[in-house]
Parts: C-alpha cells; structure tokens; sequence
C-alpha cells in the first residue's frame, strides 16, 4: 500500500491527497525530472516515481496493479517519438497506452487518472507543469480507492446485505 | 477391505459443463468408481447438505468444486465443503478465476436485477417485484438464497489447494488431475495442474506465425473464410493462444477457430487480460496514436474479450461505479 502524504496545512478541512505512481524512463523523462530537482523547481509532492529503462518496460499489468494497490492515477514518462533509446520502445508504449486507455474506460476509471507524456531530458518544466496539473485534475475526480474495495473481499458474506 | 477414499463434487454459478467433463470421462468413469467412494454430487446422487453436515471435519480426500462464487447459498457450501475435505479442488474456469460468469463484475447486482425483472422487452412486471431472500405468505415463510453484489472466484472465498482449469477441463485432463491427486505425490500447494506454458507453444499451427507479426484490421470469424493452416493471428482473428496456459490440445484450433483463453494465464502472469492488452496492442502497424485508436476500434469489446474467463481473478476484479450503475 502507498502511504498517503500529509494533507496540505494551509487548507481548513483535510484535503484529498492524491497518489500518483509515475513510470519514467531512464533516458528522458526521469532525466527531466532530475534537472526540475537541481533547478529548483518545486513541483507536487503527491508523485512516486519508477525509474524504467524504457517506457516500453511497462507492462500494462504495472498499471493496474498501480491501481489495484490504491493509486488514484498512473503517468507513463517517455521519449518523444523517433528518440527511442531502443528504436521501438516508445512507439510500444503509445499502441498499449491507447488500448489500455479504453480498457480502463470500461472498468469506469475515469481518462484524466492515466496519462502518457512524451518529455525530453531538458524538459524540466514540462515534468513540473504535467505532474502539477494532472494532481489537480486528479484531486477533482476524488480517491479511486480500489484498494479499499480489494480489501473488502474476503467477508464476502457483508455483500449479502442489501 | 480398506475404505476407499471419500469424493465430493459440487456446482456453484456455473452451467454444468464441468459436471459433463466427468461424465465424458465414459468407461473410465468406472475406474474413478471403483476407486473412491463418492459421497456428494447433486447433478448425479441422491445426497443431500446435510449428509454432508454429518461427516466428520476433513473426511472427505477430495472436493471438486466448479463454478464460481455469487450467492449465500454457494458461499455456504464452499465454507462447508472446505472443512469437511482434505483437499478443496477448483474445477473449471469459473471456480479457477471467475469464468464467464464473472463477466457479471461489469454491472452489479443491482442493475442485473433490475434488467432481468424489469426492463427486458420478455418482462412484464408492473409490480415491480424483484427476488428476495425471504417471502412470508400466509404464516410461511419461504427463503432463497441471495445474490451477491459481485462474483468471486472459489480461492477469494476459501483456501483452494488445486486448480484444473478450462471451460470445462477436458476428460483427459480431468484424469490426469484425478490420478495426480490421488496418486499421495502432491505437487505444491496451489499448482494449477496443467501444463505451465502457453497454447502457442503446443498449436499445431505454430510454425505460420510470422516472425514479424502486424496486423491491419482485427476480424470476427464469421468475417473470413479462415485458413485451416496458417496461425490464426496471422489472419487477424483475435486468438488468446499467447496468453493463455496451454493443456487443453489445442481444442479451438482443430476446430478453426481462436482460443478464447479459458485456462487462464501461466503462473508467471497475474493478469490474463493486460498481458494480452499488451502483445495484441502492438501488433498495429501505424503510429499515429488517432490511426492507432482506430485500428484497435476493431476489437468490439477489450474487457469482454480479454477478460472473457477471469475478470473476477483480474487486477481490478469488477468496474468500478464512481455513483450508483447506470439503469440502462
């Protein structure tokens, strides 16, 4: 389970926290997000980052398993198309991207909650301002909670209540 | 004369073609007879639950359970039949992961109901009575059993020990399983017991699949006159053949038509269905995501078809509804 982080002091009541589970490549993306780090760019904190050596490597089932263990939205960090560092990778991760986009759609999670960037190791202050407004956009739809609902599973016998 | 050991089979949501998958065994089914003694099989034997209530905790050597896990009644029986037996065997796709039934995840009890007793165009019911657990009339009261708010595999209900997957396992495997279990020599607990690859690996067809596999267009059989030879994912047809644990012989594709992934993914994946989501997506030739979009607009139903036997079992188990399901 991911721990939540702190609610924000400045809010009167405790305010929805989301947690996002982030899949970088190595080459571009996670670049990107170490050069917002030493340029001092300050970003939300509601983020926790996998360093991949492609965004080729995510499994689709990283995704939903992201979901499943309480993640309120997934983002995919990769190279922008023709950068590979593998020739392929990317192109790999947009055809799942967009099936899994829908798969996800029937399931009833919302779009907003996954989302796929293509973002150069320069591009720090995309890093910053992708991240800053898919947490908004997140913080909106409210928790996913699947965890939750997976925890719920084996008392079974609760679900006979109407 | 020593006792022979006890056997049990019983059916939760399932269609009783797990039940005819023992029958099929035919003369041998006599063997099976001879060897153990059977003490519990509503389809076939005059037993009731409370023969079964009777025997001591864990009498029984053996319970084959199919069929998956949606009402109280069914929830009872895989609690009752799990303490009276040694080993808890889940027979079929439906007790293995869910099954077709489990497709049932995609809506809830609650608009299940209301479709079937409602709205459906066969349906006249102005009353609007619904089933319920208990109906008093008269002084009597009658009970029911109640449907859950999702389906569950047997193992999210109570410990399985062994899994013999398919819809239904093949007599041949069934046997297998039977003679495995009965030989004293257990594999480890949890062992699904079949074959521990995927179809591919035994299709007969295996040497057409192109190296370099891309696809323009996915097709519904009744679209094509289909090859009787060539790999069917070739010919654009939507086969789980790589996803899907192998065992089975190759059924579907002798009789030219896709695997539709009944036994479930091998022991190295968790999800079927994102891991043929993943080996289907890329097999797209363009590389524009909106040519991408349409391309993959020919597989009508993704959760439907990937899913088709295990949504129950998958990461995400059932949709999820942000408010109350849609009336539809």
């Amino acid at each position: 389970m991911l721990n939540r982080p702190p609610a924000a002091k400045e809010s009167a009541g405790p305010q929805f926290e989301p947690r996002i589970v982030a899949f970088f490549c190595n080459w571009c993306t996670y670049l990107a997000a170490d050069l917002a780090g030493t340029s001092r760019m300050k970003y939300a904190p509601n983020v926790r980052v996998v360093r991949l050596m492609c965004s080729g490597r995510v499994d689709p089932q990283f995704v939903l398993d992201a979901f499943a263990h309480g993640a309120d939205g997934v983002f995919i960090g990769g190279c922008h198309p023709g950068d590979c560092h593998y020739q392929e990778g990317n192109y790999k991760t947009l055809k799942r991207y967009a099936l899994l986009k829908r798969l996800l759609k029937d399931m009833g999670i919302e779009e907003e909650r996954f989302r796929l960037e293509w973002i150069s190791a320069a591009e720090a202050d995309r890093v910053r301002a992708t991240i800053n407004d898919m947490v908004e956009k997140v913080r909106a739809l409210g928790p996913l909670a699947l965890d939750a609902q997976a925890a719920e599973q084996p008392s079974v016998a609760q679900e006979v209540m109407a | 004369m020593p006792e022979k050991p006890k056997v049990a089979f019983y059916w939760c949501a399932s269609c009783g073609g797990c039940e005819e998958a023992v029958v099929d065994l035919g003369d041998a089914i006599l063997d099976v007879v001879a060897a153990v003694d059977i003490v519990f099989w509503p389809v076939a034997l005059d037993f009731k639950r409370k023969d079964v209530e009777a025997l001591p905790d864990a009498s029984i050597a053996i319970s084959f359970v199919n069929g998956a896990v949606r009402t109280s009644e069914q929830l009872e029986m895989s609690h009752l039949l799990r303490r009276k037996s040694q080993l808890l065997v889940a027979l079929g796709s439906c007790s293995h992961l869910g099954g077709v039934p489990g497709l049932a995840n995609l809506f809830g009890r609650d608009s299940i109901l209301e479709e079937v007793y409602s709205l459906s165009p066969a349906t006249i019911n102005p009353e609007h009575r619904m089933p319920a657990a208990r109906y008093g009339d008269n002084g009597n009261t009658v009970e029911l059993p109640e449907l859950h708010q999702s389906v569950h595999s047997l193992n999210q209900v109570v410990d399985v020990d062994y899994y013999i997957p398919g819809c239904p396992p093949t007599p041949k495997m069934f046997q297998a399983a039977l003679q495995t279990l009965m030989s004293g020599q257990l594999p480890p607990r949890g062992t699904v017991l079949a074959p521990d690859h995927a179809l591919c690996d035994e299709c007969p067809r295996k040497d057409s699949k192109p190296q370099d596999l891309t696809i323009a267009e996915f097709k519904r059989p009744q679209q094509l006159l289909i090859d009787e030879q060539k790999c069917l994912l070739a010919q654009g047809l939507l086969c789980m053949g790589p996803a899907t644990r192998a065992g089975c012989e190759a059924l579907c594709i002798h009789g030219n038509m896709p695997c539709t992934g009944c036994h479930g993914p091998t022991s190295r994946v968790k999800d079927q269905g994102a891991k043929i989501l993943s080996s289907l997506a890329i097999l797209v030739e363009a590389r524009e995501e909106p040519e991408i979009i349409k391309m993959q607009a020919s597989i009508p139903d993704p959760v439907g078809t990937f899913y088709r036997y295990s949504l129950p079992a998958s990461l995400l188990r059932k949709r999820r509804f942000a408010e109350a399901p849609p009336a539809r």
